[in-house]
């Protein structure tokens, strides 16, 4: 550690940064699974380009790093006051220097211009005809997406085939929110009156996490999402259970009880289930996410709790504890109620 | 060489309280200009409710427009005089211009109750919402000069407006003759080029 | 209140010496005084702000932390942002600008200095307003003590412009806020740009001056350009919220985008604002102690106003997330690079200067040597965002909070820190303990870098900002737990600074010259007197004091009488007037008490601005 804290003035910067930098990339690169959410471990075409265009920019930016940083140490240590020495001489300035640190720089920065101004229009969001159309529409605080063609609604889990070109044409239906799933692609806003769009295929299997990324009020924190993708074969299979509506088994007496609950419950404030939802065949509400098949979903409540008995207990108890300010209240349940709306909403698939 | 003098040193030669008033201008250039470029923006989207076409009355707003310019020509009469040290015609040049801009309010008051009457109130559209607040925007600069001008007039009664203090007037005359450019690009910009669409007749 | 005159018919004159008593300070207009109101209040703020920024950090140390619930974690980033900008780092920039540009250009004063002294009146009770929020809850039948803004410092429209989804007074805490403070900048932007235009000493050319003033110029140009948009997108704003008007308004064909462009176009000359007086700063500091002067004066100047002119065509670079269309964002891309450029040339520039030196590397130096260092990585940063593609991977992640606070931390922060140290002893007399600098200096350093670095990581391993929390899942603890490592770090080196500026007050006095400087500054005994400059300079060289007969004789005492302006209250009274109309303007859901607020206010204002434009008063 000496090294790294010697009394030679600036020797400490750049050697610790480099340090650090080396510290964390090993930290990055040496785990197992890859951050779920990095932008530098993409799945797709376009955050593969937007991830090449990246480590072309950050080279260049190393070398001028390693060059400016380099100088000004070099300096500092070289010039420091020793005893005895005369008064420097007086430059004040070199035209050649002028010039050639301006040219220098507006050289790197050609380089850099020139592959980022082809991927920007790669990345535009034109799809190809043929590519799967999605709508994506941000609610405070989950997502909505909507399969036109395959006439599905869903929530929170965008499911995708692999291999094939998504167009997403992307919406709010409140305030500006912003959908990214960094493995993938970009981030793109999602403005109130405006549709913007992302085009991307996917070229790996798996499940890749993302969320809002524009601020949107309190919960903006919890509006996650995932986004599956799936061999064709099996996104097929899952296009096709979705646009079922299986009623529910008549045999299964907790599920039975569970869709009266669904169908009757109202709160001191009026709310009910049947008015925010909608389960096809029995509701239509829009204020809050289909749940037509949220038994089929990996997590519930815009992503951040598990879709599983305790996380949607919690949920029905007390959503706005686990999401502050949602939209939906607080409803007073009785465990029986509880346990029965459990049970015939993990039944939905 | 008087204390004064030297303590009027400047190194442009000009009077800071100029300098000073023509960034002010500057700025109000800046403050008018986003004005009116979201006018620009937001002209012919108006989802409901009346559009230009329909609410604004070109002649009688030339009428206004003239009587401001006319108030320009005051000021600089105004001006002349008080750097004449002519009091008598500094006091009917001030008044004057105070009276034609009061005039102008006056107009901008009729019309704007007109269109409330009309159906275009401050909320009621994006026209709505954006003529308002610029022309308000403008008025309200209107109404503070006719009220520096009347305290100039004032002034002038109380025999402290002499040559000596001809910068007050200029500088009260660099404010009334911006405004009364402002109003110009308004007045072009809103009622001459309306590039609403026409309904469909 | 009678002028403080000292033009008494004596036969020896009389010295003006600086009045005495609290009433003296609420009157002053003298701009060394405003420059020291301006500081103390902008550390107290860069405290407050601090603060918010530790609880932040506690908060998010670990996932799933829950230190302070989401709204209060809403409304501590939102007043983090909105804090440092315009409560602590533009106004110590101002504390400089009233203290030391006068005494750069040879000048007795500013142009206006009862203007000067509202600005800074104005500017207080702006500060004051927007914390007030803190705990104005129980005054709005809140259910919470704080009803502080919360829409982010930035605050997009239709969040913020709708009662729907943001109900409640926090919003307009910081639409009023904020509109005040733009007052203040606005009045401080008319009176500097006429000082440096029109006070110089003769011989004081443009080319003369030292380059903190100019970049002070180039400022205060920005000032008076960008402000009038943000005033009139927060108009617009304010009208939405109190009137409905359909400005934000989506359903009556309004575009939430607006709001972005008309804040970015002010945001980024914003930016510049913040970091040009600290690059016009580290431009004196690092000639002083290299013994040597500037490398390439006009150059630097020259970039200096490039980069404000050239600041004037990007904006839309904090919009490449919103589908501008890839013509746009190729044009936006392209400028935004330029603008690296003269950036760069200034860097190069700074080092030539150190280059050949005898570097004398005190507690300032050292500031002004990590600003380089800082602006270095921040700028490689900004030139990655500059990128359209790879920005919509960074841009609304801790990447770009990393960016940011290396140039307004690493950049703008320490390069205010290499002028304080540095014209400290002009200002109290004696210089600050260098040991307990070099302290300060190496804590903040070292926590700054380890509170920012990790941060371009985590940013880029896919962590959003504005987050109150984050899942386990997204494996950012560890680079998480660093930066709030660091931060408490820096809050420490904080302390060490607010130690060092108590404890040295018992330090040996200084001279007129202590750093051997060159700029006229230092030609005046430290503090200056209160009329700065016993006779008005001439100077003959931009380095006045290194250049034989570069300015003229400056005795020790006036050889006659000076006229020293009084005090006046007018511009205390006007800006609490001021106050009083946002306050009206806050209680806009009762119309009747509103109205009577407003019109009080307005009252208070008219009848002090009458008394302020009719008092004797002669500068």
């Amino acid at each position: 550690m000496g090294f790294v804290f010697s009394r030679r003035p600036g020797a400490v910067r750049p050697v610790s940064w480099l340090a650090a930098a080396a510290l964390i990339l090993i930290l990055v690169g040496c785990s197992g699974e890859p951050y779920p959410q990095s932008t530098l471990h993409p799945a797709a075409d376009m955050s593969g380009a937007i991830d090449g265009l990246y480590r072309q920019i950050f080279w260049w930016a190393v070398v001028v790093f390693v060059v400016v940083q380099t100088a000004l140490v070099v300096t500092v240590i070289r010039f420091r006051r020793r005893p005895n020495q005369p008064e420097p001489r007086h430059v004040y300035g070199n035209t050649f220097a002028e010039v050639a640190w301006t040219l220098a720089p507006a050289v790197i920065l050609v380089f850099i211009a020139v592959p980022t101004i082809q991927t920007i229009f790669r990345v535009s969001g034109r799809a190809a005809p043929g590519a799967l159309q999605v709508e994506v529409i941000g609610h405070q605080w989950w997502w909505e997406f909507r399969y036109p063609e395959l006439g599905l609604v869903t929530a929170n889990e965008l499911h995708l085939p692999q291999g094939r070109e998504v167009a997403l044409a992307i919406t709010s239906a409140d305030v500006i929110h912003s959908f990214w799933a960094p493995r993938l692609h970009g981030k793109r806003d999602a403005l109130p009156g405006r549709t913007t769009r992302l085009a991307f295929t996917p070229d790996s299997a798996g499940t890749f996490l993302g969320q809002c990324a524009e601020f949107c009020g309190e919960s903006h924190a919890n509006m996650r999402l995932r986004v599956v993708v799936q061999p064709a074969a099996d996104f097929e299979a899952w296009a096709a259970r979705q646009a079922e509506s299986p009623a529910v088994d008549s045999t299964a007496a907790l599920q039975v009880a569970g869709l009266e609950a669904f169908r009757r419950i109202r709160d001191p404030g009026q709310h009910t289930c049947i008015a925010c939802h909608t389960i096809a065949g029995v509701s239509g509400g829009v204020a809050g996410p289909n749940l037509t098949h949220v038994g089929s979903r990996q997590t519930i409540a815009g992503g951040t709790l598990p879709n599983d008995s305790a996380g949607l207990a919690r949920w029905l108890r007390n959503a706005p504890g686990e999401k502050p300010g949602s939209l939906m209240p607080k409803i007073a349940l009785s465990d029986d109620e509880v346990a029965a709306l459990v049970a015939y909403l993990r039944s939905r698939q | 060489m008087s204390h004064a003098a030297a303590a009027h040193y400047t190194s442009t030669g000009l009077d800071s309280r100029k300098i000073a008033f023509w960034t002010f201008i500057g700025s109000e250039c800046l403050l008018f200009g986003s004005l009116i470029a979201t006018y620009l923006v937001y002209e012919g989207r108006s989802v409901s409710g009346p559009t230009t076409h329909e609410i604004l009355n070109i002649p009688l707003t030339s009428v206004s427009t003239f009587d401001l310019l006319l108030s320009s020509l005051m000021m600089v009469l105004a001006l002349a005089a008080v750097q004449r040290g002519d009091r008598l015609w500094a006091r009917v040049w001030l008044a004057a211009t105070a009276l034609l801009g009061a005039i102008f309010l006056g107009f901008q008051a009729f019309e704007f109750t007109h269109f409330v009457h009309e159906g275009l109130g401050f909320t009621t559209n994006l026209f709505g919402s954006t003529f308002f607040t610029l022309t308000g925007f403008h008025g309200g600069h209107v109404f503070v000069g006719v009220v520096w001008l009347l305290t100039l007039l004032v002034r002038s009664f109380q025999g402290k407006l002499g040559p000596e203090k001809a910068m007050n007037v200029e500088i009260a005359g660099l404010y009334w003759h911006f405004v009364d450019v402002v109003w110009i690009v308004i007045f072009t910009v809103v009622y001459l080029i309306q590039t609403t669409p026409l309904p469909a007749s | 209140m009678s002028p403080a005159s000292a033009t008494a018919q004596h036969d020896a004159p009389v010295v003006p010496v600086a009045p005495t008593g609290l009433w003296s300070w609420i009157t002053t207009t003298d701009h060394k005084r405003i420059g020291l109101l301006y500081g103390f209040t902008a550390v107290f703020f860069f405290l407050v702000g601090g603060l918010e920024a530790l609880v932040i950090r506690l908060q998010l140390g670990a996932p799933g932390n829950s230190v302070v619930s989401a709204e209060t974690y809403n409304q501590l980033f939102t007043m983090h942002g909105t804090t440092m900008i315009f409560l602590a780092v533009m106004p110590l920039s101002s504390a400089f600008f009233n203290y030391i540009i006068p005494l750069q250009i040879g000048a007795r004063d500013v142009a206006f200095p009862r203007l000067n002294a509202f600005s800074y009146w104005v500017f207080l009770a702006g500060g004051l307003l927007l914390n007030a929020s803190f705990v104005a809850g129980p005054l709005f039948g809140a259910d919470r003590l704080s009803v502080a803004p919360n829409g982010g410092w930035f605050g997009y429209a239709n969040l913020t412009s709708s009662l729907q989804y943001s109900p409640g007074p926090n919003i307009d805490f910081w639409v009023l806020g904020l509109q005040i403070l733009g007052i203040a900048s606005l009045a401080a932007g008319f009176n500097f740009i006429t000082t440096i235009l029109n006070l110089r000493a003769p011989g004081m050319k443009l080319m003369r001056m030292p380059v903190f003033t100019w970049m002070s110029l180039v400022t205060q140009f920005l000032v008076v350009t960008a402000f009038p948009v943000i005033t009139v997108g927060l108009v617009f704003l304010m009208l939405d919220r109190i009137f409905g008007t359909t400005f934000y308004n989506v359903s009556a064909g309004g575009d939430v985008v607006l709001w972005q462009h008309l804040f970015w176009l002010f945001g980024h000359p914003e930016v510049y604002i913040i970091i040009l007086p600290a690059m016009g700063v580290v431009s004196e500091v690092l000639p002083t102690f290299s013994r040597k002067p500037l490398f390439g004066y006009a150059i630097v100047v020259y970039s200096g106003v490039l980069i404000g002119v050239m600041g004037w065509g990007v904006w839309a670079h904090h919009m490449f997330s919103t589908g501008l269309g890839p013509v746009a964002d190729t044009v936006f891309s392209a400028t935004t690079m330029l603008i690296a450029v003269p950036t760069g040339v200034k860097i190069f520039n700074w080092i030539a200067t150190m280059w050949g030196g005898r570097l004398h590397l005190t507690t300032s130096m050292w500031f002004a040597v990590a600003f380089i260092s800082s602006f270095i990585i921040g700028g490689l940063s900004g030139v990655m965002h500059s990128s359209p593609p790879a920005d919509l991977q960074q841009t609304d992640t801790y990447f770009v909070v990393a960016h940011f606070h290396y140039v307004l931390f690493g950049g703008a922060v320490q390069g205010l820190f290499a002028g304080v140290y540095y014209w400290w002893p002009k200002i109290f007399g004696h210089r600050l303990k260098e040991g307990v600098g070099k302290l300060h200096f190496w804590l903040m350093f070292v926590g700054m870098n380890l509170t920012f670095f990790p941060m371009h990581f985590s940013g880029l391993l896919g962590m959003p900002r504005r987050i109150y929390t984050y899942g386990p899942e997204l494996g950012l603890g560890m680079l998480n737990l660093m930066s709030t490592v660091g931060a408490f770090l820096t809050g420490l080196s904080l302390l060490v600074f607010v130690y060092n500026a108590w404890s040295s007050r018992r330090e040996p006095r200084v001279g007129k010259n202590p750093w051997a400087a060159a700029t006229l500054e230092w030609a005046v005994s430290s503090p200056p007197p209160v009329y700065n400059f016993s006779v008005l300079p001439t100077v003959t060289s931009r380095l006045p004091l290194w250049t034989e007969h570069g300015v003229s004789e400056i005795p020790d005492t006036p050889p006659g009488p000076i006229h020293v302006p009084g005090g006046s209250h007018w511009p205390l009274m006007t800006a609490l007037g001021i106050l009083v109309i946002a306050v009206g303007a806050l209680l806009h859901h009762h119309f009747v008490p509103s109205l009577v607020t407003v019109l009080a206010g307005l009252g208070v204002v008219v009848v002090s601005v009458y008394r302020w434009a009719f008092e004797p008063f002669e500068v």
